[in-house]
């Protein structure tokens, strides 16, 4: 039993302690979805639209209802009680909100679409009869470009809608009462000898999270609940969003993540096949599993990103920037997910980025394409923002001649201006930009690497050397219910979490944030032994299911520690404030008179005193309780943030472009950021390791593709690049801290900043390779063939010009 | 998804593996490495009936010294390839471009008669084979006859091997003294080459005396820049840059894919490229 004596005496919130789930998940042996096996369990196989946009003409199920094993085969008109997907986000009073059934009626809208479903005794069986089912299509014609979309004559993919345009949404500084009005401010910049305005349309790929498990599904009907287990980031809200729109309500679900192989947002949803997989279960009223394939996975699975970004930026021939006005189009895909129409909104509160602008304005179009939904990925909205605005201020650092750090400089936040009301109606709390650009700038050896780039240049190197600059803000720790609630955000943003004391001194923490990677078990646990000074090894973490953690909102958003870690210290702080009584009552002493210190109660100016386990234990007896005292030390907590949170950092890249070749390779990449607190800094550096790589893999390979016709071209792993170990540098991190002011541990949000950073890093530096050769702009990603090509127009202009 | 339901037999003698083909008819396929049929069976491009797997064939792991040819057994892995003493001194190209392919996992499976029966254009070791003037021993039903490399690669996934008839051996002319190196240009580390060069030469007083340069992805089938290696033939070994200028026009004449990862325009300059570079740096490795 744990005694005084084997209380940590050193604070476990700071400490790299390695991470109590690595073994587990690192070597496989764990509960996976696929993993489970239920006695008579059926496997589904889906049949999937090959073509972009139809009417489905005929379906034959015949030939596989009659093959081995197939238990059932069901088309969309054979599920009269599927419901429709849910979306969990009404951005604006325009919003289109096109139906998406689990099973396709009548039409289709992009490949991959699930038009039936066929269950077998194995999923070989499964899969052999699903090949049989044979679907007749009348191809209509597809739009596949957003802005195609938007002309008059484009085809519709959802001609009951009337419109390709999901929805509109705007704000700016006028009506926020945060600034000036855009397009006076542009109109005078205009107008002023003295002022530049600077308009440039951006690109972002279209590309997909790419988690390393495949989607999963398992359903057991045969008991009290019915029990999903699935491979989500969000059993809570999935439960609740199952229980609205299919034929099954919220008390008789139970819903499940076990370990869960990556999401980085792509597993923040409620799909098609996780409704299908329920609603098959519940019709045999035997248990289901359905798991796909990487294919099906880039055919179904939502993708991210995917916009054109029209950028105005107006500012003083110093640098100070006077006006940003930002009007985007946002690919939506075919259908909406729970968040589709909302992910570009969130980025309309960070286009201002780490700077002071006097007027701003944000527009966005949301239109649909017969492609894969979009929805969140690692930054949502955010990532977008901060390519749109760090690409603009280096295109301003080149148009005045200024050093891109400089002209950063003379826009920031200084460090005594926080807390900061932003243009765009945030309040930043704090920060502190030039010690982190600085340390980064000497990590970097930034004078260093420009000399060398002047020589290369100078001598006509075929390998140019580039400087990437980017310095960015990330809202994240989402998020305050209030301000969801001014969205039309259809859920709070608190978190839950509650502790139970073991009567044997070990502790379990029942957190409604759910792991799929992060570590959760290693940080929260650091945290809880911090407050109830119970060894780190004696404390375990529940999570991800609805019957042992009953209330959650689940983890997206940078929200598990900022807001998740929260609520746990809450909870904490409430069982200290239980035993206390308990302790004075133990101790023969006033409750007043207890010192506590890190799981100790001591009576002032002795050395009596109790720990924690053993007041635990005096709880579980009973013996000997105060009078009334309930005889419970469990505690729980919500906590609601007041504010988001606000991580920054200046994260420099080094890369080297073969003119010859078009190739880009990274040399060196530095990023400093400041996320509070550290609460673990291996878990940070890990965090910030992952979103880099990810962020580099939008801006160097990731790309989905699609044929004018509506078929994807990029859905396997070997046509869907993603950087390997080798095709990224020894990443070179480092922190600095100012305390969040927005939660009493003083930490801020990591998750999303690697992702956030790197793509607009990576293109300013390729750009600023290139810049003296004539190539002006680049798209993500930055493949050879595109950088060879800019190349080449650049010089032929150039040519054509002399 | 799992492939269609097939037969599998693993003999331990080409005779065996020759009978067992014939008997399985047309729908009998040779597995070897696994590493390109697997996907290929997998993803369900190809129900075959019967598999007949290599593995137990002990004879085709064999790499032997045979006078002027080194003969590399076709079940030899691509790891053996790129580690083996003999390949290494006889046919450094070889095993420089056996130790290109894939990761490590692919290396350890794959091997080198699975990769030139497979033919993809975007493989690297058909290249190399074309370049040292290797050559490929087939046996089949009415018995053993060796193909040239230059014969032996028709088209996309198309060799001049007979049904029923199973690859042996890759027979390679002895290139001692030669400088090699495998050039390839991949998007990430890990990728098939959008193009490679795989160059061998000679160099006797300083001059450039022979060079082979062969072409990965450039085609339907590996091929030979022939017009580069008779450029390349007397220049000086030390003047880097006329060796580049020289095998610059290795691209040209030939008519590569166009797929995202290259145009043809940018394919063929490519080639010229890392010829060069190839070149170069074979040069520097002659011994
Ligand atoms: C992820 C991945 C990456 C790869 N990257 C590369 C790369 O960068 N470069 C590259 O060159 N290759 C690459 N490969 C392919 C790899 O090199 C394979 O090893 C090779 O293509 C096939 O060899 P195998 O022994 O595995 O043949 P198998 O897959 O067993 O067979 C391939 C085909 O050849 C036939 N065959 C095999 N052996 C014989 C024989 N002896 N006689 C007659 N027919 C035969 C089979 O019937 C089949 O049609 C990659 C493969 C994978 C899975």
């Amino acid at each position: 039993m744990t005694t005084t004596a084997d209380r940590p005496d050193t604070a476990e919130v700071g400490q790299s302690r390695l991470r109590k789930e690595d073994r587990r998940l690192l070597t496989g042996r764990t509960r996976w979805t696929d993993n489970l096996e239920l006695p008579g369990m059926v496997h589904l196989a889906l049949v999937r639209s090959p073509v972009a946009n139809a009417t489905i003409t005929g379906i034959d199920t015949t030939e596989a209802a009659a093959a081995p094993g197939v238990v059932g085969v069901w088309t969309g008109e054979d599920l009269p009680e599927q419901g429709a997907m849910p979306i969990a986000w009404t951005v604006s009073d325009n919003l289109k909100v096109p139906s998406l059934m689990p099973l396709a009626v009548g039409t289709v809208k992009h490949v991959g679409d699930v038009v039936a479903v066929v269950a077998a005794t194995s999923k070989d069986a499964a899969d052999d009869a699903a090949g049989m089912v044979d679907v007749s299509y009348d191809e209509l014609l597809v739009v596949m470009d957003p802005i195609a979309a938007l002309e008059a004559d484009s085809p519709l993919v959802h001609p009951e809608l009337g419109t390709n345009v999901c929805a509109t949404w705007g704000m700016d500084s006028v009506a926020l009462g945060t600034g000036g009005d855009v397009e006076e401010a542009i109109r005078a910049a205009e107008a002023d000898p003295d002022q530049v305005v600077i308009r440039r349309t951006l690109r972002q790929n279209r590309i997909t999270p790419a988690f390393v498990e495949p989607r999963s599904i398992v359903v057991d009907p045969t008991a009290e609940q019915v029990t999903m287990w699935s491979a989500t980031q969000v059993p809570h809200i999935l439960r609740i969003l199952l229980a609205m729109t299919q034929p099954v309500d919220e008390h008789e679900l139970r819903v499940i993540a076990p370990d869960v192989g990556g999401g980085f947002g792509g597993k923040l949803q409620a799909t098609r096949e996780e409704a299908l997989v329920l609603l098959i279960a519940l019709r045999l009223q035997l248990p289901v599993k359905y798991t796909e394939t990487r294919m099906e996975s880039m055919q179904s699975a939502h993708h991210a990103r995917d916009q054109v970004q029209r950028l105005t930026l107006a500012a003083r021939k110093d640098g100070t920037i006077t006006a940003f006005d930002v009007d985007l189009v946002a690919d939506m895909g075919a259908y909406l997910g729970i968040l589709t129409a909302g992910i570009p909104l969130l980025g309309g509160f960070m286009f201002n980025g780490i700077y002071k602008i006097p007027a701003y304005r944000f527009f966005c179009t949301d239109v649909f394409t017969n492609k894969v939904m979009t929805d969140a990925y690692r930054g949502a909205g955010k990532p977008e923002a901060t390519f749109g605005i760090e690409r603009m201020m280096d295109e301003l650092a080149v148009e005045l001649g200024l050093d891109p750090i400089e002209v950063r400089r003379r826009n920031w936040i200084n460090p005594d201006e926080f807390p900061y009301a932003t243009v765009a109606g945030l309040t930043y709390d704090s920060g502190n930009y030039d010690q982190a650009t600085d340390r980064a700038l000497e990590l970097f050896d930034y004078d260093g690497l420009r000399a060398e780039q002047a020589r290369r240049r100078e001598s006509n190197d075929p390998v140019q050397l580039g400087i990437g600059v980017c310095t960015f803000v990330e809202l994240s720790g989402l998020a305050p219910s209030r301000v969801l609630g001014s969205l039309n955000y259809g859920s709070g943003g608190w978190e839950h979490a509650s502790i139970r004391m073991l009567p044997t001194g070990k502790v379990e923490v029942a957190a409604g944030t759910t792991p799929h990677g992060q570590g959760h078990a290693t940080a929260f646990a650091q945290l809880v032994s911090d407050e109830l000074g119970i060894p780190f090894e004696d404390i375990t973490l529940i999570s991800g299911d609805t019957a042992t953690v009953p209330r959650g909102m689940d983890t997206y958003g940078s929200r598990s520690l900022v807001v998740g870690g929260m609520a746990i210290v809450g909870a904490a702080r409430r069982v200290v404030e239980k035993a206390r009584p308990l302790a004075a009552h133990l101790l023969e002493a006033d409750p007043n008179d207890l010192e506590y210190d890190r799981g100790t109660f001591t009576v002032r100016g002795t050395d009596t005193s109790k720990t924690i386990p053993e007041i635990a234990l005096a709880m579980w007896l009973a013996h000997d309780l105060p009078d009334g005292m309930e005889a419970c030390l469990d505690s729980e907590s919500t906590f609601d943030p007041e504010n988001f949170s606000y991580p920054t950092g200046t994260h420099l890249a080094a890369v080297e472009v073969d003119t010859e070749t078009g190739k880009v390779t990274l040399r060196d990449y530095v990023c400093v950021q400041d996320v509070g607190v550290l609460v673990n800094p291996m878990i940070v550096d890990g965090q910030v390791h992952g979103g880099l790589t990810q962020g580099i893999g939008q801006a160097m390979y990731e790309e989905i593709r699609y044929s004018e016709d509506g078929q994807l071209t990029s859905g396997s792993l070997a046509d869907y690049l993603v950087p390997h170990a080798p095709d990224v540098p020894r990443y070179r991190t480092d922190t600095t801290v100012t305390h969040a002011t927005t939660n009493t541990l003083g930490v801020k949000a990591v998750g999303e900043t690697g992702t956030t950073a790197a793509p607009p890093a990576i293109v300013n530096g390729v750009l600023d390779a290139l810049r003296p050769l004539g190539v002006t702009d680049i798209t993500m990603p930055t493949t050879p063939l595109k950088v060879w090509s800019a190349i080449q127009a650049a010089r032929s202009e150039k040519g054509g010009a002399s | 998804m799992r492939p269609v339901a097939f037969d599998y037999v693993a003999p331990t003698t080409v005779e065996e593996v020759v009978q067992a083909l014939s008997d399985g008819g047309e729908d009998a396929t040779v597995i070897s490495g696994g590493q390109s049929l697997l996907p290929v069976l997998r993803m369900r491009m190809a129900d075959p009936s019967l598999l007949v797997d290599l593995r137990r064939v002990d004879s085709l792991r064999e790499i032997r010294d045979d006078g002027d040819n080194l003969v590399i057994g076709a079940r030899a892995t691509h790891r053996q390839v790129s580690t083996d003493p003999l390949v290494r001194q006889h046919a450094g190209l070889i095993a420089k471009t056996a130790g290109s392919i894939g990761d490590p996992q692919i290396r350890y499976r794959g091997t080198i008669g699975g990769s030139l029966a497979h033919a993809d254009p975007a493989g690297d070791m058909g290249a190399a084979v074309l370049a040292l003037n290797g050559s490929l021993e087939l046996t089949g039903p009415r018995g053993s006859r060796t193909v040239a490399g230059g014969d032996f690669f028709v088209d996309y996934f198309t060799t001049a091997r007979e049904p029923g008839e199973v690859v042996t051996a890759v027979r390679i002319p002895k290139h001692d003294g030669w400088g090699s190196h495998y050039e390839k240009f991949t998007v990430v580390v890990q990728a098939w080459a959008v193009v490679a060069v795989a160059a061998a030469v000679r160099v006797e007083g300083g001059q450039v005396a022979e060079a082979r340069i062969g072409l990965t992805n450039m085609g339907t089938t590996p091929l030979r820049a022939a017009a580069a290696e008779q450029a390349l033939v007397g220049v000086a070994a030390a003047d880097t840059d006329a060796l580049r200028a020289a095998a610059a026009t290795a691209g040209e004449g030939t008519n590569p894919p166009d797929d995202p990862s290259g145009t043809p325009e940018y394919r063929r300059h490519l080639a010229g490229v890392l010829a060069g570079r190839a070149v170069v740096k074979a040069v520097e490795a002659v011994a």
